[in-house]
């Protein structure tokens, strides 16, 4: 059978949007179907008779489609062809199909089909009361465990792909003078009213074509079929070359400042995958004077017993269904309402050549317009009457039908059974107000249209049209042409008058305000009332939440979940609201307001991460060499956003076996290392000294030229955060070094100051990190390899430790300074990048001889380590005075300037006793190397809790002392050379060791100030 | 993302090319040493919380890396003024949220 619900004939509607010229097929659950170009999944499994398109979250009921756009809440579908084009949470009401399409039901376990709602219903309903997830979280966490492991079995909740995303996703940056959400009868009319003054102008609109509600509705505008309107409307701004329109683009995100985010999505409407060289979802970054929201409105469906049932559906996605896509999703429709605006349902149905059971209207009397047009097509309305409960399993089979009292509380007659298989149901409309809350705005509540609409806490952002609770088309097109010219106007554009469509004027009558049919029963005892399908929240769960003492709104919906789903409650939050307030004795607006966050509808993490993604999605950053350290089999480490050497392993050898050759080859021969990321700063200016005596803790008036110092910098906290050497070049002139993750934060320090405090120095700070590589060899035949390059003077008795000489190495200018980080004679070659390559290729040529020796960071820890030189962020961590670091050597109180930090450290709590100090630390066993961030105690025996004193901050084996050392922070730890600590470790065993220098290797320095 | 006037470069540019660099008009203390811990500990340690009007300090740090102050709403957002380092600012700030903290800092510790 093939889609028995496509109307046909002399009843098909002559507006439709799909091409019945083109058959296209696709599968759903693994069943193929037939549909045609230009239907959604949604219509063309309506078209195909599908009843059930998923099972609800909680307690498993067969769910059908309510809704024809991005507010429905059942059918979800996971979508994709293959493991790498999966994609989750696709509404079938938002998706077109294509040829090949493949989708499923995401709420499907055991089985969309077979009907296990008994057993599945009853087990889902005792473990999920309301109030689930807040008694859960209040539970012992490992029960959540379990819950989750059910929940996520049950729920399905979709997936992401196990394998790559092969297409492509990119970002653009968009300004406009105007842009206009939603591209229905008033997007289109600002659009057009904006643009005609010369504005810039963006159009975006979420469906796969412009005309929003006309599409679903038989309107006429200026005496024509709406369609035409539209036709010459888009053609128009097509060709102005001012605007921008954009389809299959939901306007996502409202950000601060007027930046919104649009997700286009270019070929999912027509491929599983993106052809060749086209890009899959654009994500526009809009940045615009003002914004027009003509977001359009959902309709409330009302409440009443077991309106979940597959075939209960919204008044207007029944009319869409039958106007925009021939299809009807029924055979007899009985339609429900509070409102004259949705007899036209009972009016498109009749048209479609099917049976219209009866109207029941809630209210006594109907607007004269909709009463002629049902008695000309012979629709019995029934007025002043509900439909209280629906029957059946997968589908509707009847309904019971029972007057109402005026006040809609109460039922006050008995029940009339009607045989129908399509309910239709309209409580009134409710302004899509979601975009205008993401900033912060609070939507306001208009009693007469029974519904919130935008505030105006955004002064360049305008809501208008059925957004903005306007609902005859007249007045939305009127109010949507001032509402473009206004904001061109406020862009500085000048419109002085106005034009749009106009439609016809109909005599309407009042809605009435019902939100919850009453049932027999009372709430909890009735059948089930759902309020929010996709997370199955029903009235009488909401009343228990009221009961329970919830009053907040914002509470009631965490307690039962109600808007917390993918659909955000688009359509329960209003419904789920009205019912406690009735429950608190209270209005709507006194009982809260609604409140959405971005996104819209979900966005993927495609069009999210656009363009940033495998090597472009961190920066990494490499030294001139890294293409030698890449060739040369370098292990890499991070360092902040570098990638450098960790060690150089040779052939089979482990990390410490590498470590150990490297470290012994350094202390024997000569070692060297890409030490090029550390952070460089040249510092120039009259006042350059001065400056550095401010931000240093030590002095540097006295620093002769060609000399290196030392220093260490502290925030005005007293505590350390970078230290480094600094060298004089000339006397207004240094060059400041800095650790290689600090070097950013080191030079907005600066900069921070000098700006905002020491104007008045005249000094200027550049960073040259990159621009100078650092090439630093180390050890004893240090300076017999460097001799053979250079033309610098290398006596030991004028180039003497901490100096620095200008010259050229292996043919290139250098800056060479004779600074230790090894505790070895070490020179730091600095040369301009460009050139580091060669030099370094020299060096290892002339090398080879002192079997010259690559190391990385880890033997550069060890080295340091072996000297007791600290590692900023590793030995220190914000809580580290130069006091306790034992460096008060670096410390010059007697400065003429109170240095940056220097009053804190007389602080009461800086000067106090048994502050946590750095110490060395050598383990009884010589072989045990203690794990870095072990606790140290004083007393191994005492009982859990025990008292710790310290942790360890840096832990190696030395090759050359052959034995462990550690360094560590202890409370009072400089006092207690000598004294045993002990680390008790995971596995229950506890290291012992001894307090120490943490100089363990040439503590006198004989070896860095060799002659 | 805020849009946010550079002072400096005279345009408008997005919030990615700056960073808050917390309360603005912090003076430093010209004699550190004479103030008693408390008054020194209210100049390092204690910043307003206002729920309102705010003066902040920014720096266009991918752009001019320059300093600037901007008095922004903190409750919706707004940029109420921008201006240079050197100059004062013209909106107010709202009164501070009062914190649990603020029997610490009775003491003032920046003389203007
Ligand atoms: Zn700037």
């Amino acid at each position: 059978m093939s889609q028995p619900n496509r109307i046909q004939g002399n009843n098909a509607s002559a507006q439709s949007r799909v091409d019945v010229s083109k058959p296209i097929t696709f599968s759903f659950n693994n069943k193929p179907y037939t549909g045609y170009a230009g239907d959604t999944i949604a219509s063309a499994l309506l078209a195909n008779d599908v009843d059930v398109v998923g099972r609800s979250f909680k307690y498993g009921r067969p769910r059908g489609i309510v809704a024809a756009g991005a507010e429905e809440p059942n059918a979800i579908l996971q979508l994709g062809k293959t493991e790498a084009t999966q994609v989750p949470n696709i509404r079938a009401t938002q998706q077109l199909i294509y040829e090949g399409l493949e989708c499923h039901s995401t709420n499907g376990w055991p089985s969309t089909e077979r009907d296990v709602m008994g057993v599945v219903g009853k087990l889902f309903g005792r473990f999920m009361p309301p109030g689930f997830y807040y008694k859960t979280f209040m539970a012992p966490s490992k029960l959540w465990m379990t819950y989750e492991k059910m929940i996520r079995k049950g729920a399905g909740l979709g997936r992401s792909p196990k394998a790559v995303d092969p297409d492509t996703y990119e970002t653009i940056n968009q300004h406009a003078d105007v842009l206009v959400v939603g591209g229905g009868p008033a997007g289109i009319t600002a659009a057009l009213n904006a643009a005609r003054t010369g504005a810039r102008v963006i159009l975006a609109d979420e469906q796969n074509e412009f005309g929003g509600n006309l599409l679903s509705q038989t309107d006429l505008l200026d005496g024509a079929p709406a369609q035409d309107w539209i036709d010459n409307s888009i053609d128009e701004l097509a060709t102005a070359d001012n605007v921008t329109l954009l389809i299959n683009a939901t306007v996502n995100g409202y950000h601060d400042h007027n930046f919104l985010t649009i997700h286009e999505r270019c070929t999912d409407q027509s491929f599983d995958l993106a052809p060749e060289g086209e890009i899959r979802q654009r994500m526009h970054r809009v940045r615009a004077k003002q914004v027009i929201l003509a977001t359009g409105a959902h309709e409330r469906p009302l409440v009443f017993g077991n309106n979940d049932i597959p075939g209960c559906m919204l008044a207007s996605a029944v009319s869409t269904y039958i106007n925009r896509y021939n299809v009807v999703p029924g055979k007899k429709l009985l339609l429900m309402t509070s409102n004259d605006n949705a007899y036209n349902t009972a009016f498109d149905w009749h048209n479609s050549g099917r049976l219209v059971r009866a109207i029941i209207d809630t209210r006594p009397a109907a607007g004269k317009t909709v009463v002629k047009k049902a008695t000309d097509a012979g629709i019995e309305i029934i007025y002043s009457s509900a439909i209280v409960q629906a029957q059946g399993n997968t589908c509707i089979s009847n309904a019971m039908v029972a007057p109402l009292d005026e006040t809609g509380e109460k039922l006050s007659g008995s029940v009339k059974q009607y045989d129908c298989d399509t309910i239709a149901t309209s409580s009134g409309w409710n302004p899509a107000v979601h975009l205008s809350c993401h900033t912060g705005g609070r939507p306001t509540w208009r009693e007469d249209i029974q519904g919130f609409v935008p505030d105006n806490f955004n002064k360049n952002m305008i809501a208008t049209g059925a957004g903005n609770g306007l609902y005859p088309l007249t007045e939305i097109l009127q109010d949507a042409a001032s509402a473009g010219a206004f904001a061109a106007n406020a862009c500085g554009f000048n419109a002085t008058k106005t034009s749009y469509a106009k439609a016809a004027v109909e005599d309407v009558a009042p809605s009435m305000p019902i939100f919850h049919i009453p049932h027999f029963k009372p709430t909890s005892r009735a059948p089930k009332q759902f309020v929010d399908f996709q997370l199955d929240v029903t009235a009488a769960g909401i009343e228990l939440a009221v009961q329970e003492g919830f009053e907040s709104i914002e509470h009631v919906k965490r307690y039962t979940a109600l808007g917390f789903g993918t659909d955000q409650g688009k359509l329960s939050n209003i419904n789920g609201m009205a019912i406690a307030a009735k429950k608190l004795g209270k209005t709507i607006p006194e009982t809260g307001t609604t409140v959405f966050r971005p996104n819209y509808t979900p966005v993927t993490f495609g069009a999210i991460s656009g363009r940033n993604v495998n090597e472009f999605f961190d920066i990494e950053r490499y030294s001139a060499l890294h293409t030698w350290h890449v060739e040369n089999g370098a292990e890499f480490e991070d360092v902040g956003q570098w990638k450098r050497p960790w060690y150089f392993p040779k052939g089979e050898e482990s990390m410490h076996e590498a470590v150990n050759r490297e470290c012994l080859a350094t202390r024997n021969g000569v070692g060297i290392i890409d030490a090029s990321t550390l952070g460089k700063i040249d510092i120039q200016g009259p006042d350059a000294r001065e400056f550095l005596n401010r931000v240093y803790t030590n002095a540097w008036s006295k620093l002769p030229v060609g000399r290196c110092r030392y220093g260490l910098m502290c925030g005005e906290d007293g505590m350390v955060f970078d230290d480094g050497v600094t060298s004089c070049i000339s006397d207004n002139h240094f060059i400041m070094t800095t650790t290689s993750g600090g070097a950013a934060h080191v030079f907005n320090w600066l900069e921070i100051w000098h700006q905002t405090e020491w104007p008045e120095l005249e000094v200027y700070f550049n960073s040259v990190t990159d621009q100078w590589a650092t090439l630093s060899i180390s050890g004893p035949k240090a300076r017999l390899l460097l001799g053979e390059l250079t033309d610098i003077d290398l006596n030991p008795d004028t180039f003497k430790f901490m100096d620095l000489r200008e010259g050229v190495v292996a043919g290139v200018p250098a800056r060479v300074f004779r600074i230790s980080f090894t505790g070895e004679q070490s020179y730091e070659i600095n040369v301009q990048a460009n050139y580091a390559l060669a030099v370094w290729e020299k060096l290892f040529e002339h090398g080879a001889k002192y079997d010259i020796t690559p190391y990385g960071t880890e033997t550069m820890h060890v080295l340091r380590a072996e000297k007791g030189f600290i590692i900023v962020g590793q030995d220190t961590d914000g809580s580290m005075t130069p006091y306790d670091l034992d460096m008060g050597w670096a410390v010059s109180p007697a400065k003429e300037f109170s240095f940056l930090g220097k009053r804190s450290l007389a602080r009461e709590d800086t000067v106090k006793e048994n502050r946590k100090q750095l110490v060395g630390l050598k383990t009884t066993d010589a072989k045990t190397v203690a794990p870095e961030g072990s606790q140290i105690v004083l007393d191994p025996n005492q009982k859990i809790p025990m008292t710790m004193v310290g942790h360890v901050t840096s832990s190696y084996y030395s090759a050359v002392l052959e034995r462990s050392i550690a360094m560590a922070v202890i409370k009072g730890g400089l006092d207690k050379m000598g004294d045993k600590v002990y680390m008790p470790q995971a596995d229950g065993t506890t290291i012992e060791a001894e307090i120490c220098s943490p100089v363990f290797y040439d503590p006198k320095g004989e070896r860095q100030n060799v002659k | 993302m805020f849009l946010i006037y550079c002072p400096y470069c005279e345009e408008e540019r997005a919030e990615e090319e700056f960073h808050a660099s917390g309360e603005a008009h912090i003076v430093r203390p010209t004699d550190p040493e004479s103030l008693s811990d408390e008054a020194w500990g209210d100049y390092v340690f204690f910043r307003k919380n206002p729920r309102g009007n705010h003066h902040e300090l920014w720096q266009h740090t991918t752009g001019c890396r320059k300093f600037f102050y901007m008095t922004r709403d903190t409750a919706t957002y707004e940029i109420k003024e921008i201006y240079k380092v050197g100059e004062q600012p013209k909106v107010a700030t709202a009164p501070a949220v009062p914190n649990k903290y603020d029997q610490f800092s009775s003491e003032q510790a920046v003389k203007k």
